[in-house]
């Protein structure tokens, strides 16, 4: 899609420069003369906050390592250190805890966009796995950090979550003690996971810039799910997604200040406050509020194995999804019945956080298997039956059509670009 | 929780099962069946919140004169005190306060441990020099550290209450507790409730069975400023004091989270209406 370059340097340095390294013509071909669907809604500004996210993400936390010491019997106060009397330590401290927090909610969005409007389908099934890979290594990158503190929640959250390889049979307890380095969680499992969670958010910008690559490959979906058929489908990335990405960025580093300046414990755990200690269990171990869909999960099953597997299969099922979908029509925009259930899927989502958040007992237990199972029938029995039972709407010939008859008001292709929400 | 908290691990398990037996589970959550503490007016609250001086100066005072003779505040150092956005001491009066305690310094060229006067860099001396110490003294329980404590408390707010409080800015959870705490001792327990020898009924306290006397009485500490000298005044005072131990840059966090929210909206604002103009031919 995005083909050969059509810049033409002017100036001889920048010529004899480009002759050798396309690096302005990449640069340009990607980011400026970039062909985007005209009738992207703000849904799409999500990724280009999520890049943002990960520079604010890397930046701070680079700085933060200059101050902390990842000892177990020194991490807790060297995190103290940042917040008392390095200068602007608590931005820098709360910036990086709050953005993890935004990084995930930022990645919901954007996933749930690309489930809602069918941007796994082909030709983007690559694009869409390499971003199931970089959701799982946040998910791996978000829980090593928590644990770097080294509070109560820190701790134990560790030992839960390290101890859930005990689980497999023969080789579990194996596996667990070389998580730890050692026979419990210590201070050689603090040591590899602050080297780990160095590295990871790395590897993620290595993959980002794959998924991106992908992405250009491919061009991007966009609400009515047809792909741009002629040049008045598509407006150049700039100006206009470079300004719409610009007021989505700030909007959202908004919500993003109001966490960070006034509410900044809110997400995190009063437990965390408290230093780590081996010998004291908080009553409540909680994970962090974005695994807390997969620990209801976990948690729903009777079997330890049975439940590990089936917090694991909640992400694996993800990859399949561009098969798993049978349907030829990709935005739910045109998929009556698909619409409905997927927001009956993301209530189930939300279901699942809130029971992850509540003790396993009781009544919760019964809930969290029902929305459990649910969850794994959406994929596994509703999308492939969909595609084969459900009537799609008519589907407009082009996007400029869809734009069009959508301004003459009313015209039948016209569910708008309004906010996919109020739709529901 | 508990299925996944079935650890296999063989030194896990009786590490566990010895802290839950001897009972030294101290869960920060308040227990099921505590009431919800009531949610006070503090000057710390919202976006403009500021430490009232004159309460945290005297909130130290309880602090000193009081807790500190079991509660260590290992992060509190005597330099804090005159720093801007606390109890903002002068530097003569925080220098004074550390000349009154003696520190122990050293080695010293002959290899000698020597205690001497504190100094402003010197961090807060803690009443017992090891956990042991402090246990052995507190009939078994070890008083927590002041250093964080006033954000390592909570109760649960539960739903809707808890969306809510993410437009309210709600964050005095710690504090609402730790007042509620010291105002929440009853002398004879409810009936049918027994309280274990050596411990006090406490409404608030997670399983009301807490090891700590009633810390405050009234005019226990003279106050020099007419201020009422009751429990409540007291335990609001030495609340304030330690929320600003726990975290002493809030004021400055607030004040450039204003300055902050004004610049992201007047930049949105234009980014906004730039978007309006350049999208402005284009249908979509």
């Amino acid at each position: 899609m995005s083909g050969h370059s059509t810049f033409e340097p002017k100036h001889p340095a920048l010529k004899w420069f480009e002759s050798r390294l396309p690096l302005v013509g990449l640069i340009h071909s990607s980011f400026v003369a970039y062909p985007t669907p005209r009738n992207l809604n703000y849904w799409w500004t999500f990724g280009g906050i999520l890049s943002l996210m990960l520079v604010v993400q890397i930046l701070s936390g680079v700085v933060l390592v200059m101050h902390y010491t990842p000892h177990a019997s020194m991490a807790f106060d060297s995190v103290e250190h940042i917040m008392r009397d390095v200068s602007y330590g608590w931005l820098l401290r709360y910036m990086h805890a709050n953005g993890a927090s935004m990084f995930f909610i930022a990645v919901y969005i954007h996933m749930f966009r690309g489930l809602y409007y069918g941007s796994y389908k082909a030709p983007r099934e690559v694009l869409w796995i390499l971003g199931c890979i970089i959701y799982l290594l946040m998910m791996a990158t978000g829980f090593m950090g928590y644990v770097l503190p080294w509070g109560q929640m820190s701790f134990w959250g560790a030992t839960v979550i390290t101890n859930l390889f005990s689980a497999f049979p023969v080789v579990g307890p194996t596996i667990v003690e070389w998580l730890w380095g050692g026979f419990s969680v210590d201070n050689a499992t603090l040591n590899r996971f602050f080297s780990l969670h160095y590295l990871l958010p790395f590897m993620i910008a290595g993959v980002v810039v794959l998924h991106v690559w992908a992405l250009h490959v491919v061009g991007q979906n966009n609400p009515t799910g047809v792909e741009p058929k002629s040049e008045k489908d598509t407006v150049p990335f700039t100006p206009y997604a470079t300004i719409k990405d610009g007021f989505g960025m700030v909007c959202f580093l908004i919500f993003f200040a109001w966490f960070l300046f006034y509410i900044p414990n809110y997400l995190g755990h009063a437990d965390n406050y408290i230093p780590a200690n081996p010998l004291v269990t908080p009553a409540h171990i909680v994970p962090e509020w974005y695994y807390l869909p997969f620990y209801a999960m976990l948690r729903s099953v009777p079997d330890k194995l049975g439940g590990v597997l089936t917090m694991f299969g909640a992400i694996i099922v993800l990859f399949f999804v561009p098969w798993l979908d049978t349907s030829k029509v990709r935005s739910a925009r045109y998929r009556p019945l698909f619409k409905q259930f997927f927001w009956i899927w993301v209530v189930v989502c939300i279901g699942l956080g809130w029971l992850g958040s509540k003790p396993a007992e009781g009544g919760y237990v019964i809930a969290g298997r029902i929305l459990t199972i649910w969850y794994f029938a959406h994929f596994l029995i509703i999308l492939p039956l969909l595609g084969l039972f459900e009537k799609p709407k008519a589907v407009p010939a082009s996007i400029t059509e869809a734009v069009l008859g959508k301004s003459k008001g009313g015209a039948p292709a016209s569910a708008g670009v309004a906010a996919p929400q109020t739709k529901g | 929780m508990k299925t996944t908290m079935t650890f296999r691990s063989t030194l896990l398990r009786p590490l566990v099962a010895a802290a839950l037996i001897l009972g030294l589970a101290a869960p920060a959550l308040a227990a099921e069946g505590a009431p919800k503490p009531h949610r006070e007016d503090w000057s710390f609250a919202g976006p403009f919140g500021h430490f009232d001086r004159a309460q945290v100066q005297r909130g130290f005072q309880v602090f000193k004169e009081v807790c500190a003779s079991c509660h260590s505040a290992h992060l509190f150092a005597f330099r804090n005190l005159a720093q801007p956005g606390g109890p903002q001491f002068s530097e003569a009066q925080a220098k004074a306060v550390a000349e009154s305690y003696q520190i122990q310094d050293g080695p010293n060229d002959a290899g000698d441990m020597f205690e001497r006067p504190g100094r402003l860099s010197d961090r807060w001396p803690s009443p017992f020099p090891n956990e042991q110490a402090a246990r052995a003294s507190n009939g078994g329980a070890f008083p927590p550290d002041f250093s964080t404590l006033a954000k390592a408390r909570t109760y649960e707010v539960g739903f809707p209450g808890f969306l809510i409080d993410i437009f309210t800015q709600y964050q005095e959870q710690g504090p609402d507790y730790i007042h509620a705490l010291l105002n929440g001792y009853k002398e004879t327990p409810p009936e049918g409730v027994t309280v274990p020898e050596g411990a006090h009924y406490n409404e608030y306290f997670p399983g009301h069975a807490i090891k700590m006397p009633p810390p405050l009485s009234a005019d226990q500490v003279t106050y020099t400023d007419g201020t009422p000298q009751t429990v409540d005044q007291y335990s609001r005072d030495v609340t304030a004091f330690m929320m600003w131990l726990a975290e002493p840059h809030l004021e400055a966090r607030k004040r450039l989270g204003f300055q902050v929210m004004i610049f992201l909206i007047v930049f949105a604002g234009l980014l906004y209406f730039t978007k309006k103009k350049v999208w402005k031919s284009v249908e979509h």
